[in-house]
């Protein structure tokens, strides 16, 4: 099924949930949804005999300016094909629903972009740091990011 | 203890004292500095939480303020033992982005060094798969045999470990006049080995009792945590983007994708991604005799390359079958020479994810085999 097709599918039964289709890059169409029907919307596409998009790519936080932004790229291992979705919440509240329930690896990955990006994600049974030590301070992939000078007596840069 | 009380995951409820244990950061048989924290109950594992970035190098980070070619060798520090099959996504993506067709010549020599360092790849997972249990004897076969291809990079390269080969647009140089000679003979001598360890190892009785009916990781289990490579395809599952999501000239082979399929013990066992290693090697052969033979000897390897390297705005996500797995870059490019956003997603990352997983109930010994059966490296979980 082509991104555009499923696009119009989830339009018509999520309604405003749905915000955008995008194709006007060069490559990868994306979806772009809001944050509160994400997790339905990845509970429809998961399990609706049209999409089975049973196998989670990626997931990768982003740095959007004023927002912060999570892309998921999934695959269907029955159809073959591929979606690109994403979200995004403003830096003052980076809150974005765990996926965690409906695939499994989504658990690290959801802890590698909290770790780097600074996104909370809601209903992880478990979110800390993963590749930096549990107690640095901030995140390092936010454009505005400064390394901290000292870490434990050590100096860093 | 009987094998069925060994699968009984709910073995180790009864009440008592239960120790926590550290394993590693420091420890030969953790491939790397990974550490884990495993909870036992006798000596029957209860828990393991992993803990890692011992070895974090902010790739991403670092990406952000490097020009597109520039991040070539920091890609091959990934998975450092598996540089050619790391380069190769990483090249295509920008490929893609900027509309550059490969000379024939070079699709070729990608195939042959990435299938290389395949066969390469393997040889180091299953020699230390081998030393894990106990067995060190094929562990010196391996590494004599990975020698010889190490040689042939480092005529190609110049570098024995990290290569910096594939460019955008092409290679960064000829191959020499002796490769095709030296290719055949290597896998020559791959097969004789093989062959060798067949008897010697993995079919011996001492190792299919220690590595058969541990670990067994479930398609649908392993489905869900995204593993991929020979850790999905020792679940029974035909998964092999070589031919899912066929790339470069792949559709010109002839060759199988082996999997598991329980043959001495549990489907999805740690043997069972131990034999799929070994038959990928021999289809990695395959694979090289034919490119050998097709391809042409004549054309630039450096026609293609571009002046700038500079992508049109927008993203993608490109992936390719890695020894391992299958790997994916993600970048964004802003139109400018240096990328927005450049994710990696680990091959390692995602498959060591399933550990926690597929390690309760089994004994403490089990664990480490259960950990070598992943076969993860540990720059490319850390990254």
């Amino acid at each position: 099924m082509l991104p555009n097709e499923i696009y119009n599918n989830l339009k018509s039964e999520f309604g405003d949930a749905v915000i955008e289709y995008n194709d006007t890059q060069p490559i990868d169409p994306f979806i772009t949804v809001s944050t509160d029907k994400l997790f339905d919307i990845c509970h429809t596409l998961r399990d609706n005999e049209e999409y089975l998009f049973d196998y989670l790519m990626s997931l990768s936080g982003m740095d959007l300016g004023e927002n912060v932004g999570v892309v998921y790229h999934l695959y269907s291992m029955k159809y073959k094909h591929k979606l690109v979705l994403k979200v995004s919440a403003p830096k003052a509240e980076p809150k974005v629903p765990s996926v965690e329930m409906i695939w499994r690896t989504a658990d690290w990955h959801e802890r590698e972009a909290f770790d780097l990006m600074g996104v909370i994600f809601e209903g992880h049974h478990n979110m800390i740091r993963i590749l930096c030590p549990y107690d640095w301070d901030g995140h390092p992939l936010r454009k505005d990011y400064k390394v901290p000078e000292i870490y434990h007596g050590m100096k860093v840069s | 203890m009987s094998d069925k009380k060994r699968l009984d995951l709910e073995y180790s409820t009864h009440d008592s004292d239960k120790m926590r244990i550290n394993v590693g950061p420091q420890h030969p048989s953790t491939h790397g500095v990974l550490r884990l924290e495993v909870e036992v109950d006798g000596e029957i594992v209860s828990e393991v939480i992993p803990h890692m970035g011992y070895l974090h190098r902010s790739f991403e980070k670092v990406c952000e303020s490097m020009t597109y070619p520039q991040i070539i060798p920091y890609i091959d520090r990934i998975d450092y033992i598996s540089a050619m099959n790391n380069e190769w996504p990483y090249v295509m993506a920008l490929e893609k982005m900027m509309d550059i067709k490969v000379p024939e010549k070079v699709e070729y020599i990608r195939v042959i060094a990435a299938e290389l360092n395949r066969i390469a790849n393997h040889q180091i997972a299953v020699a230390t798969f081998g030393m894990d249990a106990g067995a060190f004897t094929p562990f010196l076969y391996f590494f004599r045999d990975r020698e010889y291809i190490l040689w042939i990079f480092e005529k190609l390269s110049g570098a024995r470990l990290l290569y910096n080969y594939f460019r955008v647009g092409g290679v960064s140089g000829d191959i020499y006049p002796t490769f095709k000679e030296e290719c055949l003979d290597v896998i020559k001598k791959v097969r004789k080995t093989n062959a060798e360890v067949m008897d010697l190892l993995i079919y011996n009785r001492i190792f299919i009792q220690r590595t058969a009916k541990i670990g067994i990781l479930p398609a649908d289990v392993a489905l869900s945590y995204a593993c991929s490579g020979p850790v999905f395809r020792g679940s029974g599952v035909k998964y092999d983007l070589r031919k899912d999501e066929t790339y470069s000239i792949y559709n010109r082979f002839d060759f199988d994708i082996p999997v598991g399929k329980g043959e001495v013990g549990v489907l999805g066992d740690c043997w069972d991604r131990n034999i799929v290693r070994m038959h990928e090697m021999e289809q990695s052969c395959k694979i090289i005799e034919q490119a050998l033979a097709q391809m042409p000897m004549e054309g630039d390897v450096t026609a293609a390359f571009p002046k700038k390297i500079r992508p049109p705005k927008g993203e993608i996500y490109m992936r390719a079958e890695g020894p391992k797995g299958d790997l994916g870059f993600y970048i964004v490019s802003n139109g400018s020479d240096k990328p927005e956003r450049v994710k990696a997603r680990g091959t390692s990352f995602v498959n060591l994810s399933v550990i926690p997983e597929i390690s309760k109930g089994y004994m403490f010994a089990d664990l480490i085999l259960i950990l070598g059966s992943i076969d993860i490296v540990l720059g490319e979980v850390d990254r």
